[in-house]
């Protein structure tokens, strides 16, 4: 009877450890989300979504901004994707045990893990620095080493998830091994993959460092990838610092627009993921 | 008792005249270091069920592993000597590996449907070897699916997920997958051993009704079902191949010693 009473004890003791931690961290993670919506609302209007950043003192909208950040993210998405997939298929299915596939999971695991800036100076000394000005394209360039590490690892993780007996079953089959890949593993990992996909998208969508360096910012309207690029990230660093309150409310309500974004993402591979498991 | 002698034996006791199919001869086998099987003399004979029993660990799934080739996807796994299919060398450098399991199929041990529609899983297979037309693609289907006796179950539901199925009918989808390929020889690992009484039992009858139209050789851990339904027997221990022969005379009136151990408990 006394150890029964000990371990309720200690059970009793656990969970209201674990309950404190889990509220300390959700405590504050509501306060951000609460503050950004709480600023952010207040920004939003039709003028956000039509009009350029405005010069100090005068309204606008963050239209340029807006359409920049998407040009920005979807191609570097669209260059950093394919490349991530097929190296992550290399070091699951063919390089798994290799001197090659070794070193370049060991490589991918370090800029995985690098700090965006390092990739926005690097883009800003390789290019850059070469060209001899800021642009579009060398934001999407950084923005694309962003988003392979990630891609790579997790196609490479999902893959691997594949249990090999199912390899073995298609292979027992008689089906040569590129087939076996794309239509039994990568199909099984398919729900994995995209999530890895993205994941990318929403982390490179918040990312300022390596655009400071690279796609700089534009006052104005531009599609050209060879000029200045806007984008959000470097806005609302530039609108939050300033001391004009025209621009402040424009930096918050691009911070909630990001955040929404975002969390519109997560939502979205959550219920893909969900629903690709009950298949 | 050499291998010729007891071939003959053999056919004095078998009905039909016997055909060998597949054949071991001097045959070793390596997972890297470890001597895995050891001088494995055997034949398979055409349209006969021949069950491998022995403790775990005894080579048996190996063996069957071989026939397919399948441990070639493992660089470390060497196999030496010779196996004849058809009276042709499968160890060679030059064997389409596609086409021989193509020829080979193979069930598993835990059911193993893709991650596509019942449908799905099925014609991949056929389409791999074969270039039919829609309709005769759906006919091989149905063909292949009645074969496994699992059509009635399925028939309504083509369309739905391999995997959202039972246990049992998963396996029973494999078996389809496999004898859809219209291969001459199934390879069989374990193939009831996660699956419960029910579904193992509508599994033998399969095998069964199947044996009259493929070579089955099956890894059982059951020696029941090796007696059930199986012609001949093989009893393997620590990679030897200790005896075979008919499975009557070797559940009845075994040869060795070790076998008679093994099949009435006393060890094993």
């Amino acid at each position: 009877m006394k150890l029964l009473t000990r371990r309720k004890l200690t059970n009793h003791l656990a969970l209201a450890l674990s309950m404190a931690a889990m509220s300390f961290g959700l405590f504050w993670l509501i306060w951000i989300l609460w503050t950004t919506f709480d600023l952010g609302v207040a920004g939003l209007s039709l003028d956000l979504f039509t009009k350029m950043t405005p010069p100090p003192g005068s309204s606008g909208g963050l239209l340029n901004a807006i359409v920049g950040s998407a040009i920005m993210v979807g191609l570097a998405t669209l260059l950093g994707t394919p490349i991530g997939i097929f190296t992550g298929i290399y070091l699951a299915e063919y390089g798994r045990h290799t001197w090659l596939g070794k070193s370049t999971r060991f490589f991918n695991d370090i800029l995985l893990s690098a700090p965006s800036i390092v990739i926005g100076l690097f883009v800003y000394a390789i290019y850059v620095a070469k060209v001899g000005k800021f642009s579009g394209f060398s934001g999407v360039l950084a923005l694309a080493l962003i988003v392979i590490p990630v891609v790579v690892s997790t196609t490479e993780n999902m893959l691997r998830l594949v249990p090999n007996s199912l390899r073995e079953a298609a292979f027992a089959l008689g089906a040569p091994k590129r087939l076996v890949i794309m239509k039994v593993t990568l199909r099984a990992s398919v729900a994995g993959v995209i999530t890895g996909v993205l994941l990318a998208v929403a982390r490179i969508a918040g990312e300022t460092a390596p655009l400071l360096f690279t796609a700089l910012s534009n006052q104005f309207w531009s599609l050209d990838l060879n000029e200045p690029m806007a984008n959000l990230p470097v806005t609302i660093f530039k609108f939050a610092m300033s001391p004009f309150t025209d621009w402040q409310q424009l930096a918050w309500a691009g911070v909630f627009l990001i955040t929404l974004g975002v969390l519109g993402l997560n939502i979205a591979t959550r219920i893909l993921f969900r629903q690709k498991h009950k298949l | 008792m050499n291998m010729n002698d007891m071939n003959e034996a053999i056919c004095d006791v078998a009905a039909a005249p016997l055909e060998t199919q597949i054949e071991f001869r001097d045959f070793d086998f390596h997972y890297g270091k470890f001597h895995a099987l050891k001088n494995i003399n055997l034949p398979i004979y055409r349209k006969n069920v021949t069950a491998f029993i022995g403790p775990s660990g005894c080579g048996k799934s190996t063996l069957l592993r071989t026939m397919n080739r399948m441990y070639d996807l493992y660089p470390e796994q060497k196999a030496t000597g010779e196996l004849l299919l058809d009276g042709k060398n499968l160890l060679g450098r030059d064997v389409d590996l596609n086409t021989l399991r193509a020829k080979v199929g193979m069930v598993f041990q835990k059911p193993t449907p893709f991650p596509m529609s019942i449908f799905e899983n099925i014609a991949f297979g056929i389409r791999l070897h074969e270039r039919l037309s829609k309709s005769a693609v759906e006919e091989r289907v149905e063909w292949a699916l009645r074969k496994a006796a699992l059509w009635d179950e399925v028939k309504d539901i083509l369309n739905r997920s391999g995997m959202s199925i039972s246990g049992g009918q998963q396996q029973r989808l494999c078996i389809a997958r496999a004898v859809a390929v219209k291969p001459e020889v199934l390879l069989l690992d374990e193939p009831t051993s996660a699956l419960d009484p029910i579904s193992t039992m509508r599994i033998e009858e399969l095998i069964d009704e199947l044996k009259g139209e493929f070579t089955i050789a099956i890894v059982t851990h059951n020696m029941q079902q090796a007696a059930r339904i199986s012609d001949f027997t093989a009893y393997m221990y620590l990679g030897e191949m200790i005896e075979f022969g008919v499975t009557d005379q070797v559940f009845i009136k075994p040869q060795k010693k070790q076998t008679e151990d093994y099949i009435t408990g006393r060890f094993g």
